[in-house]
């Protein structure tokens, strides 16, 4: 289906987040879309899925007028989107959650509705349960489902925004193929995304927002210095920085074992150095997640045990670790981190240790003030949360983790940030390192983990490898070590 | 001790990422027909709300006119019977004492995202409570200034337990709020009952009218001639104002709001969650108690059976109303107590129930609620802008007003 956007605007207050695009789409495209965080790239996308409402310009689908005022329109008109996190109904079951889109769904019943799912999953090799809950699924699953059920209901046009952070290298190559045979299918598709390396591999044409408007367009094969300097209007040079590693141990696990419903995670035997960064690595679901989640005290460990600083703290509650000086920074930015409905300004406040049960305002509202400068957030202390763009969401994530802080556990620090919030955000971090933060972080970012951690734990099946030092790895034996190559699971 | 708020999960309404909550932003300027009128937004509220209030006249009108009514003599009734005279004029207020204390307590239990039905129970607890005070204390020589204030503590007591009752059941038992409530406002109104026709009945014969009245140096004082006592006003303008500065001003009414909006994030902020659940509906007990205890003291002067009078669920509907802005709910807990005294004469002068005033303030909630739905929909925003303490807002049940006289 050919895509054409005429001359669309949207303002938000005093923010013009799309300020005259127009853009062409012919059928059978990959278009990427490219632009640093808050360029508006989420917002013309869910003008075209209906999501929100154009202040001012025209949509084309084949040609012709398109009158897209709400999810469901658009998706008759044959337009649907995949969202920067997943919008399904967590407490649903694969199958519910499929047949609640479908038009007319009730009269189908279960049982077709269920071979149907099937037969999609197969069509495009995914492996889909129909009967697992949905709360229950990795991200890079409940895209799949996403995915499958807006094709289920007609999709000619693709919208994913950021549609490959936080799933596994798999899953990813998955999607790509999948997206190249609906390409060959002459469906459309629109992939928003930060990732430089994954756009050049994947889209034929790229589109370049910065500030509302679309400064370049390029065609493969790409040029990525060009690419960058049309994002962010000079080049960025990245670096890897040193370690600030020191002697002084701070969390020390000692034949940790964690289990869920699902996985059982160890033992495993760990030290932390102040001042140090660990990375952990592993496929979606090795069990990085529940490794971070004993380190916060938000799980118990079932044998082990875990010190930070010296003193024994297994199963003490999350509040004893918060107090000291413990941090987690959740994946989920706004159903775990953030507050919605509430202001940064109140975030901040929220997040700081506080004398009296009064609030000053005016205090509050400077201090995020001084916040949102130094973390380069995109937006004003009353702005709520669920107004900033997704990369400035994880700044505002950031910008709230307590500081001095003793041990920080990040989970996917960097999703969502473009490559100049990346480096800038690592040097914040870093920064911290040399007071002497120590820093355990998740990414599926290999590059990510190589070029800030110090060294990197690999998971695989819930076996935790010993560290590797990530100066002497290189990217492809990384990559073999999270393939679960020298680490069998146990039998 | 993470357990999320129950939340009915609508889609583009759930939590989603940066994708979904749109917050309307002032100088947006929509496509729409009456974005293009030119009128600002502030302009467009107050538009919305005025025919939100007309749009509930007319439905009761038409309601009045089925039942054979003359509708505007009706509403002049109600007009003169609020505030008419000196006399009702303090009558509305008496009114609007407990009116105002619930509603304000509701406010703390709905920004931490709650739905205290047992509002009513707690009411009922309270008068219970600084009754059974004042009944031990009344045959003692205790001067009657400490009897008093025993007896209102005692009620604020009353109530604040009942209502913790409530938020163990939620936190530790699993019970949903609503359902709690519900069965704990039974308990309570059985309970109320049976002191009055046991324990506690007359001499002789229990009776619908209540229990012995206090003597009269056991009531708090009134202005002369009226029933409305300084005191009972007192009291209430004074716990209202803590209430207010305690949700906008305090880190208090901060980490409520962060619980009831995302009580996973809240934990992770490293507010203690649960504790946070039960403080709010302590002090949403201790205001409906407090309630409850002026009712005794300076009202009625005996416990009677619905010493509640269904203040409580007309507070939900004040806060609904209001959409849980402190500023707001004074005054229109004002104009829902003058809708009550203004009804009460309606029976004897036009032979029509009183419960008239009942009908407008449902109808004027829903009224108000869907002017809110529809000036959305008209400006073509998402269904998405938060209403103040979010979930409550939505899927609630509809629960009638036994509105019955204050008096
Ligand atoms: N609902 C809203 N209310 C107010 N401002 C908004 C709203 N949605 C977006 N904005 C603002 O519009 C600008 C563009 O946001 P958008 O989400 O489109 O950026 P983006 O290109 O997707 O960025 P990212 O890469 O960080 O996801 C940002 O400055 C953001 O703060
Ligand atoms: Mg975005």
């Amino acid at each position: 289906m050919d895509v054409e956007i005429r001359d669309i605007h949207k303002r938000f207050g005093a923010v013009r987040a799309n300020a005259g695009i127009s853009l062409r789409v012919t059928a059978g495209t990959i278009q990427g879309v490219l632009g640093e965080n808050g360029a508006g790239k989420s917002t013309l996308m869910k003008i075209l899925s209906g999501f929100q409402p154009a202040d001012r310009g025209e949509i084309l689908l084949d040609g012709r007028m398109a009158h897209i005022g709400s999810p469901a329109d658009a998706i008759r008109a044959g337009v649907g989107m995949l969202h920067q996190d997943p919008m399904d109904f967590p407490a649903f079951r694969v199958i519910d959650d499929f047949l609640v889109g479908r038009p007319g769904g009730i009269s189908l019943s279960p049982g077709q509705a269920r071979r149907e799912l099937q037969a999609q999953a197969e069509h495009f090799g995914f492996s889909l349960e129909p009967n697992r809950e949905i709360a229950r699924m990795t991200v890079g699953e409940r895209q799949q489902l996403e995915l499958l059920r807006l094709l289920w209901q007609g999709a000619g046009v693709l919208i994913l925004d950021e549609p490959t952070t936080g799933i596994s290298a798999p899953q990813r190559e998955t999607l790509f193929a999948i997206l190249r045979q609906l390409a060959a299918e002459k469906k459309t598709v629109l992939f928003v995304s930060h990732k430089l390396d994954e756009v050049e591999r994947l889209c034929h044409r790229v589109a370049v927002l910065r500030q509302g408007r679309l400064v370049g367009e390029e065609s493969a094969p790409f040029d990525t210095a060009q690419l960058v300097r049309l994002m962010f209007g000079k080049e960025i040079v990245v670096s890897a920085p040193r370690s600030t590693a020191r002697e002084e141990t701070v969390l020390t696990l000692e034949g940790i074992e964690v289990e869920d419903a699902r996985l059982h995670v160890g033992p495993t035997s760990l030290e932390v150095r102040a001042g140090e960064v660990l990375g952990l690595a592993g496929m979606e679901g090795s069990g990085q997640s529940l490794l971070l989640r004993v380190c916060a005290g938000l799980m118990s460990p079932v044998a082990g045990r875990l010190l930070l600083d010296g003193h024994d703290m297994t199963h003490r509650p999350y509040r004893s670790f918060h107090d000291r000086g413990v941090a987690y920074v959740p994946a989920a930015r706004l159903e775990q981190g953030l507050v919605p409905g509430l202001s940064l300004t109140e975030h901040v406040l929220l997040s700081e240790r506080h004398r009296g049960p009064l609030i000053d305002w005016k205090r509050g509202r400077a201090k995020t003030a001084r916040r949102i400068h130094d973390f380069n957030i995109r937006g004003e202390p009353d702005n709520t949360v669920e107004s900033l763009s997704g990369g400035n969401q994880q700044r505002a994530l950031l910008a709230l983790v307590p500081d001095p802080a003793r041990l920080l556990l990040l989970e996917h620090p960097t999703r969502g940030l473009d490559v100049e919030s990346t480096v800038y955000i690592w040097s914040k971090l870093k920064q911290r390192c040399t007071q002497g933060t120590a820093i355990v972080f998740v990414s599926s970012e290999l590059e990510e983990l190589l070029r800030y951690g110090d060294r990197v734990a690999v998971l695989f099946s819930g076996r935790v490898s010993a560290p590797v030092s990530a100066a002497l790895t290189s990217v492809e034996e990384l990559g073999e070590l999270i393939g679960g190559k020298g680490l069998e699971p146990a039998a | 001790m993470n357990r999320q708020p129950s939340q009915p999960e609508t889609r583009p309404e759930t939590v989603g990422g940066d994708n979904t909550s749109t917050t309307p932003v002032a100088a947006h300027t929509p496509r729409s027909a009456l974005g293009r009128t030119g009128l600002s937004r502030g302009a467009l509220n107050v538009a919305f709300q005025a025919g939100a209030f007309l749009v509930a006249l007319v439905i009761t009108t038409l309601v009045l006119l089925v039942a054979g009514a003359p509708p505007f003599a009706a509403y002049g009734e109600i007009v003169r019977g609020a505030v008419g005279s000196l006399q009702s004029l303090a009558d509305v207020t008496v009114a609007w004492v407990p009116l105002v204390v619930c509603t304000f307590g509701l406010l703390v239990t709905f920004a931490a995202g709650l739905w205290n039905i047992g509002v009513e129970g707690q009411i009922m607890l309270g008068a219970v409570f600084a009754t059974l005070v004042l009944r031990l204390l009344q045959d003692t020589n205790a001067p009657a200034w400490l009897a008093l204030t025993l007896a209102i503590s005692a009620a604020m007591v009353g109530g604040g337990l009942w209502a913790v009752l409530a938020g163990v059941l939620k936190a530790f038992g699993g019970v949903n709020e609503i359902f709690g409530g519900l069965g704990l406002n039974y308990v309570a109104t059985a309970l109320s009952l049976w002191l009055i026709f046991g324990p506690w009945k007359r001499p002789g014969v229990g009776s619908m009218s209540g229990t012995e009245p206090f003597p009269e140096q056991l009531w708090l004082p009134q202005f002369s001639g009226l029933r409305l006592s300084p005191w009972g006003l007192g009291l209430a303008v004074l716990a209202v104002v803590i209430v207010g500065v305690a949700l906008s001003r305090t880190y208090f009414g901060l980490k409520l709001k962060a619980v009831g909006r995302n009580m996973r994030a809240a934990f992770l902020l490293g507010i203690p969650t649960w504790q946070y659940v039960l403080a709010a509906f302590l002090v949403c007990g201790l205001m409906a108690g407090l309630a409850g205890g002026i009712q005794v003291t300076a009202v009625y002067h005996r416990l009677i059976p619905s010493i509640s009078s269904g203040y409580g669920f007309l507070g939900l509907l004040v806060a609904m109303l209001v959409r849980y802005r402190a500023l707001w709910a004074a005054p229109v807990a004002l104009f829902y107590a003058a809708l009550n005294i203004g009804s009460i004469q309606l029976p004897i002068v036009l032979k029509l129930d009183s419960s008239l005033a009942g009908v407008l303030q449902g109808v004027l909630v829903l009224c108000v609620i869907l002017a809110e739905g529809a000036r959305q929909r008209l400006l073509h925003r998402p269904v998405s802008e938060l209403p103040a303490p979010q979930e409550p807002g939505r899927g609630a049940p509809e629960h009638a007003t036994p509105v019955e006289d204050a008096l």
